[in-house]
């Protein structure tokens, strides 16, 4: 038995199916995962994401501390609520996590990481931690639901502490609005509008059966999946780790070269890969033949190798197979993919593949 | 809990067999098989012609989750694939004894029925598993 979220109890009676995910009993589907997935891009879903982690940075030096942490820069986040993206390296260049980091006050940030990574994380964020003035927290303490759809916001603001409901209803994309334990960010993983709710354990269940009274359908890990593979957003431990370098796994935007003397972890063999013809280039695949794409499947120009798919699977929006994958810079615009010992065509793309409900690749 | 008609043969690998009375029999996926799967998005089928071999893997099953074989039940010549499945492949969710049929076979040799699994039989292998 893995762990159980506190909304495990709720998730059993709205039929779902539970699976074993990164050390955590989770819902997978509630009875079709291709409805779930439909459901957010055209109205609302909301998922279950308390198994990630929530942790606070505060004091004078976190700042500081996480621009030499991260790849990204938060100097870039100017305005309190703002959010980044951003890659955690190791010392070699390799993507220990990647997770959001939010600006809440001179002395306040918040990250949210994965959930298989979160005890390597942390260990990994207290040991560099230790000539700075910051305090590291994990917030146990806290749920995480994600609401998500054109019509997540006007499901989901009514639902939210009075106190808040204005200033939410007012929040810039990829920013986020805090009111006592409560912690509204307007970020996702599927490709459409939504919020990421941040809020006291004890207050998870009532949200989550009062959103569904308000028509939000609740969504498990596999539309999750689909839904952020269509948006072309990576997939920790499927589209890069700790031995790939964020240069080849279509991260590059997240690096933070300037200013040049940032000396930030993992900087040093960045630089020495950066532009290097040797790199792979990091890619979308549409599959042009029946089938289904998968996570490592090899792929070919002619008879040469080329690279491989990091994650696959069926795309409901634009019933097609997509993936995400790994080549050599010289690839051109198709490729071919063996499954089952057969070559299939697969056009090749730049991600992502749907954002906000519309297909914006050829298919 | 499933429906697990009476009148059909069953596989520890969850492919069902109805005797059609005239040595051939039709072949498709139980309705326990597709609630493990989830929603399927592909089916692969054998050729028409082929020869399968009882416990052989001859078809394949995507959902959006993952790729399973499909092992033919007996053996035999296929006579007739489900060709509807290509273009809607969760005809297989929606009826998997019914329209979400997959192949038919000329069976070599009739006896080898007996040694398939009875309604009964089967719903044992999916208790076992639930537990």
């Amino acid at each position: 038995m893995g762990n159980r979220t506190v909304l495990y109890d709720a998730h059993n009676e709205m039929g779902a199916r539970i699976v074993p995910f990164g050390g955590w009993d989770m819902p997978l589907h509630y009875g079709s995962q291709l409805e779930e997935h439909h459901v957010v891009r055209r109205d609302a879903g909301m998922f279950d994401v308390c198994h990630m982690t929530v942790v606070d940075l505060t004091g004078a030096g976190a700042r500081e501390f996480l621009r030499y942490l991260l790849a990204n820069d938060v100097a870039r986040l100017k305005e309190p609520g703002k959010a980044l993206y951003s890659c955690m390296l190791n010392q070699q260049g390799g993507v220990i996590d990647d997770l959001i980091v939010y600006f809440m006050g001179d002395e306040w940030f918040r990250m949210v990481v994965n959930a298989a990574t979160t005890e390597k994380d942390l260990a990994w964020i207290n040991q560099q931690a230790g000539a700075f003035e910051v305090e590291v927290k994990a917030r146990k303490d806290l749920a995480m639901i994600a609401v998500q759809g054109p019509n997540a916001l006007t499901k989901a603001i009514p639902l939210l502490p009075k106190a808040m409901q204005e200033a939410v209803g007012e929040l810039g994309v990829f920013k986020a609005a805090s009111h006592a334990d409560w912690f509204v960010a307007r970020t996702g993983y599927t490709g459409e509008d939504g919020f990421e709710v941040m809020l006291p354990a004890t207050d998870a269940v009532a949200l989550w059966k009062g959103l569904a009274a308000a028509g939000v359908a609740p969504c498990g890990l596999g539309a999750r999946d689909t839904l952020r593979l269509e948006a072309g957003m990576n997939l920790y431990g499927s589209d890069m780790d700790e031995t790939i370098s964020p240069l080849e796994a279509g991260l590059n935007w997240t690096i933070a070269w300037e200013p040049a003397d940032r000396a930030f972890i993992g900087r040093e063999p960045l630089e020495a890969k950066r532009g290097d013809q040797a790199n792979r280039r990091f890619v979308g695949l549409v599959l042009l033949d029946r089938g289904v794409l998968r996570d490592h499947l090899k792929l070919f120009s002619g008879d040469q190798a080329i690279g491989e798919i990091t994650s696959g699977g069926f795309s409901p929006t634009l019933e097609k197979s997509i993936a995400l994958a790994r080549v050599s810079q010289q690839t051109g615009d198709s490729c071919e993919v063996e499954i089952r010992g057969k070559r299939l065509k697969a056009r090749v793309v730049k991600p992502p593949f749907v954002r906000h409900g519309k297909a914006l690749v050829e298919i | 809990m499933s429906n697990v008609p009476s009148e059909l043969k069953y596989t520890k690998s969850h492919e069902w067999v109805r005797d059609e009375g005239d040595g051939t029999v039709t072949v498709g996926i139980s309705e326990h098989a597709q609630e493990l799967l989830g929603d399927l998005v592909f089916v692969e089928l054998p050729e028409l012609g082929a020869t399968v071999d009882a416990g052989s893997e001859c078809a394949v099953v995507e959902s959006v989750k993952a790729a399973s074989d499909v092992f033919s039940p007996v053996t035999g010549e296929v006579i007739a694939v489900n060709e509807e499945l290509a273009d809607a492949p969760e005809t297989v969710n929606q009826d998997a004894f019914g329209d979400g049929w997959m192949f038919k076979v000329r069976l070599d040799d009739d006896s080898q029925l007996a040694d398939l699994l009875d309604a009964d039989a089967y719903n044992e292998v999916i208790e076992a598993e639930a537990h």
